[in-house]
């Protein structure tokens, strides 16, 4: 009986060997959309006014090549902190990226754009309720969506873009989707 | 050319370290002296090696090395001579490299100072401790090679990350590793005590200078890495209950838990097995805080770049170490002499309450980390443990402890007599009630938190008792004239005991008053608006755009009343790095006897009137950083202590003095 005790450390680490072997195969950041590998929603939205007028997004832009969708809004202030990145990203011209302003009012998201930088090729807006971008699988701002060539959405980034987020995960997705 | 010699001394380190796993314990077992030998040298060609290693990696990065892969990913021309040799270890591959250093130093270490250890002992330590640095080095070797070249090399690295361009976090990592690779150590020797099926006084004496030296440098790391938190960060916290913190929180947890029962096999021949299982204890936690933080498997706002593949060796390297080692001792620790006996109220019975409440407690950290793990294997979801389980479930494990800790240096060894000890605080008793009771007034009774209270009673509690067992130590009311003459004679172990209990007590009144009453007020403000934060009236007088070498920052000048009068001027800043884009906070902070007066200036307003700013007044923080530096020099004093001296003559154990203790 006292041999059982000093047996325990052995076996509570062995039970906590087979969580880890586990944990390893899982990814803790992975956050489930049920749109991920569905097509990106049917939605024609209009453009923000003081942007051309052929700027909205519908669902055929999103056809032909990869790009990246990022849901924004004037309202929202981790989108400031994320938008020089956006900016930056888009000097490099790997990829197009669109917006939606997401319930917002489309005249403050074109204020806002022209205060921080404008780095979308197309911006469609999504004024209250803002149904489209709930469509895409939206849960919150800032979100950043990848579509591929066939107009599948691959890949949700929650939260801001990071400069590290870009580099390690969206830039290798983008690179791979393009291959195909 | 260096780099490929940085290379070629780690795979001769790899297999200077196979034969000194191997040779010196078969020699041990056999009695041969000749093989037991072999781990003197080779230890010390291990360090050599490795140190070359270290050298090489530290040279690019001095040089700007780019064709080193490593060096491009994390260095770049523009930093200053202090980061770029920081740099080497801001990284996976290189943090490993120093974690290696440390633990090649520390063997070489064991080989120079203990000269008068039994032979058999060092060399199955020495042989133990070479078995870890192989599995180490074929890590290294195999997966996070540092010294991979890039070709074409690029004309400029990608690593400015300017938060990790700071001197609280440039040696934070340094001082966590001499920490966790120190513990390993004492789990060397505990697994070479096992083997040998022996656990005396002497393998105590050893063991202790080295746990309490690595208990220094691991304290030191966390308190590094925290005070970073405090001021970078820009929320006025300073522990968030992060994975990684937690990782380098439980084997500190564990590792104070060894060096007060190491003290009990050292005085009363007692508790071996339970040191020999927290030896363990403390290096695998070390070691585990290592997979969490490289594998993957818990998300962390710290967490190193994780690869799964790198998750699976060190998961084997932790299943054989670890497992190894409790198999090793569900075989051999029954057969253990069971040494002194003791009553349940006496020093050891004191000290084995405090590890056993500390052992919990890191048992509860571990499950708090480890649940959203667990969850997620289970399918019971996604879930993230915060502050509030630890708050609730380590916290009052914790308050039993300090009651303990003021009373259990007041006991006899063997038997105790607690209502003598208790009636000699009864001083302590009322005085800390009365503080309590002073702290409920003072808050306005139910206006504060219900445990403020409690927390400030306990820190006079834990303070005045610390005190009181020094007084009586010294004789200081019985014969006073003679009291500082015996202060100063007393051992320097007792001095650092006291002083670490002492510098325990101050951090604790600092956290209390800095949970309890910390005042954060956020809002938008324009110029020459006026916010007022526990009495400190902030007016933001002017922000200005200003442009730094490679960042553009938004300066906020707040002028600080209190009473009327000027306090000071602060100027925090938002910072924007260019290429790539990234913020940081510059907190401004001004610290008084009482608290931190703190400012943090944010982002402009969207609707363009103002900026978002978070003031705060931070009680007592000043103290928690003073307590964990009074807790530093009181191990710093016991560790100079010539008893723990590495290599000091033992003493006959008759003529040890009667006071000696931690």
């Amino acid at each position: 009986m006292r041999r059982l005790v000093y047996l325990l450390p052995v076996a509570v680490f062995g039970v906590l060997a087979l969580f880890f072997v586990r944990g390893l195969t899982l990814n803790p950041r992975d956050i489930p959309s049920v749109l991920i590998d569905k097509p990106v929603p049917e939605m024609n939205l209009a453009p923000l006014p003081g942007r051309p007028a052929d700027s909205g997004l519908a669902t055929a832009d999103l056809k032909g090549r990869v790009s990246m969708v990022n849901i924004f809004g004037s309202w929202c202030i981790a989108c400031v902190q994320e938008h020089p990145v956006l900016n930056w990203i888009k000097g490099q011209g790997i990829v197009s990226i669109h917006g939606i302003d997401w319930r917002d009012d489309p005249a403050e998201g074109a204020k806002w754009l022209r205060r921080n930088g404008d780095p979308y090729e197309r911006v469609g807006a999504d004024p209250p309720p803002g149904r489209t971008a709930v469509d895409f699988g939206v849960t919150g701002a800032p979100e950043t969506f990848i579509v591929d060539k066939q107009g599948v959405i691959r890949y949700k980034h929650i939260g801001p873009v990071t400069p590290e987020a870009w580099e390690k995960i969206l830039l290798p997705i983008i690179r791979e989707l393009e291959q195909k | 050319m260096i780099a490929e010699i940085g290379h070629f001394a780690l795979i001769l380190a790899l297999a200077v370290a196979v034969v000194q796993s191997l040779v010196p314990l078969a020699g041990a077992q056999r009695g041969d002296a000749a093989w037991m030998a072999v781990a003197g040298p080779a230890s010390m060609a291990q360090f050599l090696f490795v140190g070359v290693a270290f050298a090489a990696l530290t040279h690019a990065y001095m040089v700007s090395d780019f064709s080193v892969l490593n060096v491009a990913q994390n260095s770049h021309t523009d930093k200053p001579m202090l980061y770029k040799v920081t740099g080497v270890w801001g990284n996976h591959e290189g943090s490993l490299l120093l974690w290696i250093t440390i633990l090649a130093l520390f063997g070489a270490a064991v080989t120079a100072f203990g000269r008068n250890l039994p032979p058999g002992l060092k060399a199955r330590a020495l042989s133990i401790q070479a078995m870890v640095s192989v599995g180490f080095l074929l890590f290294i070797l195999l997966t996070s090679n540092p010294f991979e070249r890039l070709d074409p090399a690029p004309f400029n690295g990608q690593g400015l990350n300017p938060l990790l361009q700071d001197p609280g976090l440039a040696f934070h990592p340094p001082f966590l590793y001499l920490g966790y690779v120190g513990f390993s150590m004492a789990f060397s020797f505990a697994i070479a005590a096992l083997i040998e099926g022996r656990v005396d006084p002497a393998w105590a004496r050893w063991v202790r200078p080295w746990t309490l030296a690595a208990w220094i440098f691991l304290t030191c790391g966390i308190v590094l890495g925290s005070w970073w938190a405090y001021y970078e960060l820009g929320w006025g916290g300073w522990w968030y209950w992060d994975p990684v913190e937690n990782a380098s929180f439980m084997p500190w947890l564990a590792g104070t838990a060894l060096l007060h029962s190491a003290v009990v096999v050292e005085k009363r021949d007692a508790l071996k097995s339970w040191t020999i299982l927290l030896a363990i204890v403390t290096f695998g936690l070390s070691l585990l805080g290592t997979f969490l933080v490289r594998s993957g498997v818990i998300t962390s706002v710290h967490a190193f770049a994780s690869d799964p593949g790198r998750g699976v060796f060190i998961l084997g390297l932790l299943t054989v170490v670890v497992g190894g080692s409790f198999m090793l001792y569900a075989v051999r620790a029954p057969s253990l002499k069971v040494g002194g006996l003791f009553a349940p109220i006496s020093r050891e019975g004191a000290l084995l309450l405090n590890n056993v409440l500390m052992a919990t407690g890191a048992g509860t950290v571990l499950l708090g980390t480890l649940y959203p793990l667990f969850a997620d294997a289970l399918d019971l979801g996604k879930v993230s443990v915060g502050p509030p389980f630890f708050n609730s479930v380590f916290l009052p494990l914790m308050v039993p402890m300090v009651l303990a800790m003021a009373i259990g240096p007041l006991l006899a060894w063997k038997r105790g007599d607690l209502p003598g000890v208790l009636s000699r605080l009864k001083l302590a008793v009322a005085l800390s009630a009365a503080v309590a009771a002073a702290t409920w007034v003072l808050q306005g009774g139910s206006a504060g938190p219900w445990w403020a209270a409690g927390g400030m009673g306990l820190a006079t509690w834990l303070f005045l008792g610390t005190l009181a067992e020094f007084a009586e130590r010294v004789r200081l009311f019985r014969s006073p004239a003679q009291a500082l003459g015996r202060a100063l004679a007393l051992p320097r172990a007792a001095w650092g005991m006291t002083l670490a209990h002492a510098g325990l007590a101050i951090f604790i009144a600092g956290m209390t008053a800095s949970s309890a009453w910390k005042e954060e007020k956020v809002q938008t403000m324009k110029v020459g608006d006026t916010v007022e934060v526990s009495g400190y009236a902030f007016t933001l007088a002017a922000v200005r755009d200003v442009e730094g070498p490679n960042y553009l920052a938004t300066e906020g000048t707040f002028e600080v009343r209190t009473g009327g009068e000027l306090f000071a001027t602060v100027t925090p800043e938002k910072r924007t790095y260019r290429q790539p884009p990234r913020p940081t906070t510059e907190a401004a902070i001004v610290g008084t006897f009482l608290g931190d007066v703190y400012a943090v200036i944010g982002d402009a307003d969207p609707q363009g009137g103002g900026w978002v700013t978070r003031l705060y007044f931070n009680p007592l923080v000043p103290w928690m950083w003073a307590g964990a530096l009074i807790m530093v020099v009181g191990g710093v004093v016991s560790l100079s202590d010539r008893r723990h001296r590495v290599g000091a003559p033992t003493r006959a154990r008759g003529s040890r003095p009667a006071a000696a203790k931690a």
